[in-house]
Formats: C-alpha cells, sequence, structure tokens
C-alpha cells in the first residue's frame, strides 16, 4: 500500500495511526473492538479462525492476529488502543504486549520501566539508530 | 452562576485502575502513585465541585472507527463503565448534567467550536481512572460528571492550540450558565509513553516537567507545542496532553499550584498530577 511519506516516518520504531493506516486497518480493528463482550470473546476464543471469517481481514490481517504477531498487526493498520481488547480478552496486559513489540522478555522491559523508561536519547531520528 | 475554580489533570493508566479494583494500592509497586494522589483526595474533600467537566480521550470503547468525533459533549442522564475486554469496571455509574451540557455545547457551538453531542456513551477508563484516583471507592461518584472526549486515537488530535483556545471558551460558557455551580475542569491522559512498536516503553522526564512548568506559568508556549514535537519527544501515545491544555485555558493566565506530582512508571507511562486554581480564589 503506497502512502505519502510523512513528517513522523523518521521517528524509529514508531507507526503513527494516521487516516492511510486506519482506511488499512478499519476492519482489523473493528474485529478487536467485536471483543468488547463476553459472549463474543467466548465465540472467538472457541474457534478463532472461525470467528475472524465474519470480518474482512486480508490473509495477512488474519495471520498476524492468530500468530498474535503485534508488530504485524501495526505494520497492517492495527491501532493499539483497539488491540488492547484482543490483549485483554487472551488475559494479558499492556506490559506483556509492549515488551514483545519491544524485542524484550517481560521481565527486561518491566525492569527498563523502572529505571525510568527508554530513554528518548538515541530514539528520536531513525539515523541515530543506523550510525549505531 | 457558574464559575470554573480550579483545574487538575492526571494520567489516566488502565493499570492504575486495575491496581485499585484489585485491592493492590499498597503493593510497593503502586504505592508511591497513590501516595501522590493523598493530597488531592483530601482537598477535593473541601474544594466539593458540583460538576467536574472530564476532558478525556476515548480509547477505542464508546467510539469504534465507525464515528471518530474530533470533540464530543457528553450531554445524558448517566454514562456506563465500559466492558474493555476484561469485563466493565466495579465502579459507579457516572452521572451526568444534562441541562448545563446541553447548556454548554450551545453556547460552545455559537463561540464556533463545532462540538459532537453524544446522548449515549459508555465511558472507559479513561474517565473513570482520574475519578478514581481522586475519590477513591465510592458506592456513588460524589459529584456530577460531563464527559468531553477528544479524539487522540487516530492522528491528528485537535492541537494544542485549539484545545486551550476550547478551554477559555468552555470558561466563558459555563459563566453564562445561571445556576450557581463550582466547576473543575479535569485535563487527563499522559504523560509521556509509548505503546507501540521497538520503541515501546519510552518516557522523556525532561519534557513532562517541561510541559508541566509551561502548563502552570505560559500555558499559551505549552500550547504552542507542534504535534511532530509530542511524537518524537514524548512517544506516540504522549501526544495526549493536548487535553490537559482544555483544563489550562478554562483557568486565568494567573494560577497557583496546589499540587505537583510526578512519577516514573505505571506500567508503560509516566505519571503526572496537578491541581491549579485561579488565582482570584483566594
Amino acid at each position: 500500500m503506497s502512502r505519502p511519506i510523512k513528517e513522523y516516518d523518521d521517528i524509529p520504531g514508531t507507526t503513527v495511526f494516521d487516516g492511510e493506516r486506519s482506511r488499512q486497518g478499519f476492519h482489523l480493528n473493528m474485529f478487536c473492538m467485536s471483543l468488547m463482550n463476553a459472549q463474543s470473546r467466548a465465540a472467538f476464543k472457541a474457534n478463532e479462525a472461525e470467528y475472524l471469517q465474519r470480518f474482512a481481514l486480508t490473509d495477512e490481517q488474519r495471520a498476524a492476529v492468530l500468530q498474535r504477531d503485534w508488530n504485524g498487526m501495526i505494520a497492517l493498520g492495527g491501532n493499539i488502543y483497539f488491540m488492547a481488547k484482543l490483549i485483554f480478552s487472551d488475559g494479558k496486559s499492556v506490559q506483556y504486549v509492549a515488551a514483545q513489540m519491544a524485542g524484550m522478555s517481560q521481565e527486561a522491559y518491566a525492569q527498563m520501566m523502572l529505571n525510568g523508561g527508554r530513554s528518548p536519547n538515541g530514539n528520536r531520528y531513525q539515523w541515530e539508530q543506523a550510525n549505531g | 452562576m457558574a464559575n470554573v475554580f480550579a483545574a487538575l489533570t492526571t494520567s489516566h493508566v488502565p493499570a492504575i485502575g486495575a491496581a485499585i479494583d484489585l485491592g493492590k494500592t499498597q503493593e510497593p509497586y503502586w504505592q508511591p502513585v497513590f501516595a501522590g494522589y493523598e493530597f488531592a483526595q483530601q482537598w477535593i474533600k473541601q474544594a466539593k465541585p458540583d460538576v467536574v467537566i472530564l476532558v478525556f480521550n476515548d480509547h477505542a470503547s464508546a467510539f469504534s472507527q465507525e464515528i471518530i468525533p474530533t470533540f464530543a459533549l457528553g450531554c445524558a442522564e448517566e454514562f456506563q463503565p465500559a466492558d474493555e475486554g476484561w469485563g466493565a469496571r466495579p465502579v459507579p455509574v457516572v452521572k451526568g448534567d444534562p441541562a448545563f451540557a446541553t447548556h454548554l455545547a450551545q453556547a460552545l457551538i455559537l463561540e464556533e467550536f463545532d462540538l459532537t453531542i453524544v446522548n449515549k456513551m459508555d465511558v472507559d477508563h479513561g474517565l473513570t481512572v482520574p475519578l478514581s484516583l481522586v475519590f477513591g471507592q465510592p458506592d456513588a461518584w460524589p459529584c456530577k460528571v460531563i464527559p468531553l472526549a477528544v479524539n487522540v486515537v487516530q492522528y491528528p488530535p485537535p492541537t494544542g492550540k485549539r484545545c486551550f483556545n476550547l478551554g477559555q471558551a468552555l470558561r466563558k460558557a459555563v459563566a453564562s450558565y445561571d445556576q450557581d455551580l463550582r466547576v473543575m475542569v479535569w485535563g487527563t491522559g499522559g504523560m509521556s509513553h509509548q505503546l507501540q512498536g521497538p520503541r515501546a516503553g519510552l518516557i522523556n522526564q525532561e519534557f513532562d516537567q517541561r510541559f508541566m512548568d509551561l502548563f502552570i506559568d505560559d500555558p499559551r508556549s505549552a500550547a504552542g507545542i507542534p504535534h511532530l514535537e509530542y511524537l518524537r519527544e514524548s512517544g506516540s501515545e504522549g501526544i495526549e496532553l493536548v487535553m490537559w491544555l482544555v483544563a489550562r485555558g478554562a483557568l486565568e493566565p494567573e494560577v497557583r499550584t496546589l499540587r505537583r506530582f510526578y512519577h516514573v512508571p505505571a506500567s508503560n507511562t509516566a505519571v503526572g498530577h496537578l491541581i491549579v486554581e485561579n488565582l482570584s480564589n483566594a
């Protein structure tokens, strides 16, 4: 999906949920939203693939959901606030998923947060990371 | 007449709500967070607002991707706590003030702030966590609450300047209501945090402290912070801070700071909290 270059595209490790991504992720996010009642959560848990048939996801989006590929969902138009419904339906926390997206163990991530969080230094521009 | 006498700002981290609901507030991880709100819990008992206009963002709970209002004012009799994926929080139903909210909507729209009017809306942690932090766990919330939802889910949110100007218009709209009401405006969300992607966990304490400084003493400069700076410096979700500026705009230019608190972390987020009142109150 081609999209115009945006001023925030050079922020490393960050996907801004803008209008293009909103259109791309519409059905994925509406699926997540559907998990806001116990009945839907039970139907989803009983047969995830079958439940997903109710929504017009792309094959890639469907695979990302089934594999709980959180960064994959973000790349395919998912938004973290919608994805939180799936996270909570799984009985997980946002911190559990944030650690996965950051490529860290939950223990290491939690310790990083206790130490004051990820520093903005070296994390503002992609070129800072390209140059090591 | 009605009057905005003070503003309160606070982060609205969902894990804080879970800690309250699960009785974990005295655990070592959470104790410093809740200790930071003991002042607010005492202060609010004597400040006794009749109505809180609570500026928050819906986290894809009431508003799906079908309709995304930039500003939405809750005019209903009551608002039910939302089921965000694990069942609704065990907190009281939020009682609104439809007559006052309707007056505000009318006054603000005629001031050229084209709000969306919402007559049915569930409210998520963005609204209920601040209430829990300040009022604890009562059987009923001790005041009426008018929700003012701001879109910060789909980029771009309204600018900080627009939020500040809305606050100023809100102050006038409140003052033109003919009932004697003590009104507070609460701005919620933030501070720095990022919940997604490889940069998840970003915290910028320097940015947060500077934001609180500007919020208090130079709010027009705070309102001038561009979106790109929030995204880059305070994380993709730190941009929620624009909502604080509605609360600041609703106060006089000169304010007195009654409480300032900052703590890292609550789960993924820097917690910031202020109470400021108009200098003319004294």
